[in-house]
């Protein structure tokens, strides 16, 4: 019943979370802004002085502002694409009937229940290590010579430990949308003389689309903002080869003590992510509808 | 094209016997109905002829090929679901042509075939439209258009009607039967209603807990019902039953009148009851009377009865419609003493 009255009363008793969420937001974003403007380093306290826009100038011209930009997207690609293909051939394997499915499904989640900075460390320490890692005991056992990953292949050994940590959300949301598939539309395809490869392509993958939409968009607003995996390995090294937007917002205003450097840079980043978010809607959006 | 033979069918879900051993053959171009209470095995049934379960032991022969091993989309039948199971993401033009698709027949071929069913089942407005997009009885024809294209040996139906409402109900009744005249392909129908049985079939299979009761054409099962299931399930109202020492009077263990077999008079005849509720029809008048020492029987009157309630009224049956049937259910034929 949304008469006009009980319209306004609605309006009127959620404008005290509106106006606390939007000061929550507005305060820090005016305070980032405002400090994007300064001069303003912590080494030489007391000197802050409005500079323009050389912050931005400065973020923008360095060369590795374009290595991140390129790496951040290159990661939250790269995760998605692996996210969304393993994680739809694991939940078309679950969803089959078989013997302590409950408990494969329980390990399949185990993952994302694991800290970021603990499984990036256990990667990098117990399977990626070119000395004591799984990895190079296999190498080894075959002949070969181990292999440096997270010195020889920083973006891609970083864009394998994030997938890992998201492959179980991905499996999962797919998931139950394979098990909310009318089995009826199956078998209707199936008389209609549709194979195995066009029952997926024609039934099950229009039906999971929305599912795939909401795991694209929930990943992307995450893997943007990607930083304990490429701290506690990387460190955004060698050079800059494995360094994103979020990583390097933190090497400037903090290793640096750039704080207005910084927060030019998280405002860069802010907008970019805007950008993304924009063609993510316009892309996928509609699939949303109806 | 479109004869099927069930022989000693069976099928069981783990310990549960749905079907026990079963017989059955369905003629070229005939319209049998399956029918029978819920859960009586009617689904499983067609979905066995459909390829959609597995026998258990038994052959199915499909045009007189073994087709027990053919998976379903060899077999050449064609399925309308009682939930219609139309794909929700294509048009009706891309339901009604993807069995077309998967057969990779020619487009040009494929869009006749569309436009031709589109027709005769009055979808042609509605092409571009999404199933969602539907109502309830156009859904129902969009799930006859895509079984039509494929031009099967047999079309199987379960319960398609039981999603729509009453009025509509009858029109595709109409509709369906109006199809199976000018397509002469086999059609296999299942239903719980009766009348939907009575109405439609060529031949009517009545089940019980997956056993056929009986095979006959709808008149052959409501003159000469072989037990008292068929009796009761066959013919609406349902038909009186009266055991004991009435029946004993007939020579037998339980005898049955149908309700517009019962004479109703005020002054004399068999049996005297009175007046419970009047159903009024306007064609019809259903009056339910109790009779001391018997269940209540229904009666029917043509017109109006002129009785009211807990009137004193007399109830005859005619002779010749009376049936007999023995402790086990089973008719008696041989006439009466
Ligand atoms: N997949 C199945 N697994 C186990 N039991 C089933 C399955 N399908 C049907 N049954 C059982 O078989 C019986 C007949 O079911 P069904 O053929 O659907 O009946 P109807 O269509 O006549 O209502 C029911 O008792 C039902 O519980
Ligand atoms: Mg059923």
């Amino acid at each position: 019943m949304a008469t006009a009255h009980s319209r306004a009363a609605a309006r009127l008793m959620i404008s005290p979370a509106v106006l606390l969420l939007l000061g929550w937001m507005i305060v820090p974003l005016s305070m980032t802004v405002y400090f994007s403007f300064l001069s303003y380093n912590l080494l030489m306290p007391g000197m802050e002085e409005f500079i323009g826009f050389t912050n931005y100038e400065f973020f923008l011209t360095d060369p590795a502002f374009f290595a991140a930009l390129a790496n951040t997207l290159l990661l939250v690609g790269g995760v998605l694409v692996i996210t969304i293909v393993g994680g739809t051939l694991l939940a078309l394997l679950l969803d089959q009937p078989f013997w302590g499915q409950g408990i494969v499904r329980i390990l399949v989640i185990a993952p994302f229940f694991v800290m970021p900075t603990v499984s990036a460390l256990v990667w990098k320490n117990m399977f990626m290590n070119p000395v004591n890692g799984l990895f190079a005991y296999f190498a080894k056992a075959l002949g070969l010579q181990p292999f440096d990953f997270l010195a020889h292949a920083p973006l891609a050994s970083i864009i394998v430990i994030v997938a890992w940590q998201w492959l179980p959300f991905a499996t999962l949301i797919l998931l139950t949308a394979l098990q909310s598939l009318d089995q009826e539309q199956l078998e209707a395809s199936e008389m209609d003389g549709a194979n195995f490869l066009n029952r997926f392509v024609y039934i099950v993958l229009p039906h999971m689309s929305r599912a795939i939409t909401v795991v694209i968009l929930i990943q992307t607003i995450f893997l943007l903002s990607v930083f304990a995996e490429i701290l506690v390995t990387t460190n955004g090294g060698p050079g800059t080869s494995s360094t994103n937007i979020t990583y390097l917002v933190y090497a400037q205003s903090l290793l640096q003590f750039d704080v207005g450097g910084g927060s030019a840079g998280g405002i860069v980043a802010v907008i970019l992510a805007n950008i993304v978010a924009v063609f993510l809607m316009r892309m996928i959006g509609k699939n949303l509808e109806a | 094209m479109g004869k099927i033979s069930l022989k000693q069918v069976t099928k069981a879900f783990g310990d549960a016997e749905v079907i026990p051993p079963l017989d059955l053959d369905i003629n070229e171009g005939e319209f049998v109905v399956f029918v029978g209470p819920s859960g009586c095995g009617k689904s499983t049934l067609l979905r066995l002829i459909a390829g959609l379960e597995d026998v258990s032991s038994g052959t199915i022969e499909i045009d007189g090929q073994n087709a027990t091993e053919v998976p379903p989309a060899k077999r050449g039948l064609a399925m309308v679901f009682q939930s219609y199971a139309l794909y929700p993401h294509m048009s009706v033009r891309k339901n009604i042509a993807f069995p077309l698709k998967m057969a990779k027949m020619d487009p040009a071929e494929q869009e006749r075939r569309v436009t031709a069913a589109a027709k005769v089942l009055n979808l042609t407005d509605y092409l571009d439209r999404r199933p969602g997009q539907l109502s309830g009885g156009q859904r129902q024809r969009v799930a006859i258009g895509r079984a039509i294209v494929r031009e099967p040996a047999a079309f199987l139906f379960d319960e398609p009607l039981s999603n729509l409402d009453a009025a509509l109900r009858v029109n595709m009744r109409l509709e369906i039967s109006e199809l199976h005249q000018s397509l002469a392909t086999t059609m296999i129908y299942v239903t719980h209603d009766q009348v939907e049985a009575m109405t439609m079939a060529d031949k009517i299979v009545v089940l019980r807990a997956g056993r056929i009761e009986q095979v006959g054409t709808p008149l052959e099962l409501y003159r000469t019902p072989a037990n008292q299931f068929v009796a009761g399930f066959i013919g609406s109202p349902k038909m009186n039953f009266i055991t004991g020492e009435e029946a004993a009077r007939f020579g037998a263990h339980t005898i049955g009148i149908r309700p517009e077999h019962c004479v109703l008079s005020t002054t004399d005849g068999t049996w005297k009851g009175k007046v419970g509720v009047a159903e009024h029809l306007g064609s019809d008048t259903f009056l339910y009377v109790t009779v001391p020492g018997m269940d209540p029987l229904t009666v029917r009157v043509q017109g109006e009865a002129g009785v009211h309630h807990g009137d004193t009224v007399f109830i005859s049956p005619v002779a010749e419609n009376l049936h007999r049937f023995e402790a086990n259910g089973l008719a008696i034929r041989q006439a009466t003493a």
